[in-house]
């Protein structure tokens, strides 16, 4: 018996796939962010801590419908992806990845942001008192003591990204292959009245989901006792 | 003595709600999303001139099906197709006489540019766009119609890398308005509901590349004591009602 369809087996992939460029991406892209909100006196944190935090509490159609608003031709987006020659980004993998990174962001950017804050100065004061430069200093020193900030971001940027369902069902097009991921296909088969199928893949989300959670809850909390153990 | 005429008043109204309410009951109906506009424009009507409300719920029959049979809280079904009435009258959570078609959906070709489609389906026999959208054939009666058309131009392998499938006809409706598909297969009377000239361009499909979309509605059988459902429903079939639908753009079968 075979328990999973030809189309499930490339939606799983479709997604895996997602779910780690998004992650990459999003280490890349929050890291800045994060040490920025950690580090700065600035007027705007505020303001920009918000906007990060904003996919946690908007509905995902809210930010799908106004991607697929500004993602079109007639939109921002749009109007700079046309320029560049790229098209228009709705119903494309590149398309998804792009609403996957706003849509995870603060999965990301708030690890990462109480890791660093965690440290202090004083960590950043003695390699500088050691003739570190800045480069130096996060790869030799903030990336190592914040590590498990770090990993519990990429787990939870990554675990987030491959739930995600309704800003893909808004500009997704469910195209196979394309951008029809594991939600929209369970979603799919639902809809038809094939709930054989539709429970495979969810018991299998599901599954997923909590090894996953069980995972890193362990390893923070070895992280921690060996944290304690060092003296931190 | 000051003070009686409007504790009268009071009174009467009081009187007069309380005898309202008796009368009165309310429906819940699941429509689906294609039949968004004219059910709307029926409801005001009805609601003018009977004393009982309506609530609607507009969204894609499948997902209607589903939350019924889990004992979802509404009253009458307004299907996009036959199968999903008979099917809940199979199960005995439908009122078996009460299936009636309401509507003949019409399905057109839509662009919501103004020059795309002036010379009818040129464009789409040319290949002329990137992204064409149709609701997904796998759920929606109208992605089923457009496929056939699809069949019947011999179309189908030349735009298959094309297609963009929404759940239902009002998200394929949406990918074709904000632009992101250039064309796409949505149902006459959505076009007939948008202000002239947000129109764009179409093209009016013939009847006979698609076999009809009977869309039924039925009664559910805990709504079978419900004057409000009944009465709507009876509603529908009256010859204003019957008017107002083909206003929409829907086509109507002879009054069974």
């Amino acid at each position: 018996m075979q328990f999973f369809s030809a189309a499930d087996l490339q939606a799983i992939w479709l997604t895996v796939k997602l779910a780690s460029l998004v992650t990459i991406l999003l280490l890349l892209v929050s890291t800045p962010i994060a040490w920025w909100l950690a580090r700065s006196n600035s007027h705007w944190k505020g303001f920009v801590g918000a906007i990060v935090a904003l996919p946690l509490v908007l509905p995902p159609s809210v930010l799908g419908f106004y991607l697929l608003l500004a993602m079109g031709p007639h939109g921002p987006i749009g109007a700079i992806t046309q320029t560049v020659g790229l098209g228009t980004l709705a119903f494309t993998f590149p398309g998804l990845v792009v609403a996957s990174v706003i849509y995870s962001l603060p999965f990301v950017v708030q690890p990462i942001h109480n890791a660093i804050e965690a440290l202090g100065r004083r960590p950043l004061e003695v390699a500088a008192t050691l003739r570190a430069g800045p480069w130096d200093t996060f790869f030799h020193v903030v990336l190592p003591l914040a590590k498990p900030g770090f990993i519990t971001a990429a787990v939870l940027g990554f675990a987030h990204t491959v739930g995600e369902f309704g800003v893909v069902l808004m500009i997704g097009g469910n195209i196979p292959e394309v951008t029809r991921v594991i939600s929209v296909q369970i979603y799919d088969h639902v809809e038809a009245m094939d709930y054989a199928n539709a429970h495979a893949l969810s018991a299998t989300m599901i599954l997923f989901a909590f090894v996953v959670l069980a995972v890193l809850y362990s390893f923070n909390k070895q992280a921690h006792q060996s944290a304690v153990w060092h003296g931190r | 003595m000051k003070y009686k005429q409007p504790l009268l008043c009071c009174l009467l109204l009081a009187i007069s709600s309380l005898s309202r309410n008796t009368a009165a009951e309310q429906a819940t109906i699941a429509v689906a999303a294609n039949f968004t506009a004219p059910m709307k424009a029926i409801v005001a009507q009805f609601e003018k001139t009977s004393p009982h409300q309506i609530r609607l719920s507009f969204g894609s029959s499948g997902k209607f099906f589903a939350q019924i049979r889990q004992g979802a809280p509404y009253d009458v079904l307004f299907s996009a197709d036959q199968e999903k009435p008979n099917a809940l009258i199979m199960q005995k959570m439908a009122v078996g006489d009460s299936c009636f078609t309401y509507a003949l959906g019409k399905l057109v070709l839509w662009s919501s540019d103004k020059q795309l489609l002036l010379s009818g389906n040129k464009a789409l026999l040319n290949g002329n766009f990137k992204k064409l959208a149709l609701a997904n054939p796998r759920l929606a009666p109208y992605g089923l119609a457009a496929q056939q058309v699809l069949e019947h131009l011999s179309l189908k392998p030349a735009v298959s890398g094309k297609l963009v499938l929404g759940e239902n006809i009002a998200q394929t409706f949406q990918f074709i308005h904000s632009g992101n598909a250039e064309l796409g297969f949505v149902a006459v009377s959505q076009l007939a509901a948008l202000q002239a000239d947000k129109r764009g361009s179409s093209w009016e499909i013939p009847a006979n590349l698609y076999t009809p979309i009977r869309q039924d509605a039925v009664l559910l059988t805990r709504a079978s004591n419900n004057a409000a459902a009944r009465a709507l429903i009876e509603f529908t079939k009256t010859p204003a009602a019957r008017t107002l639908i083909e206003n929409y753009g829907y086509s109507l079968p002879p009054i069974q």
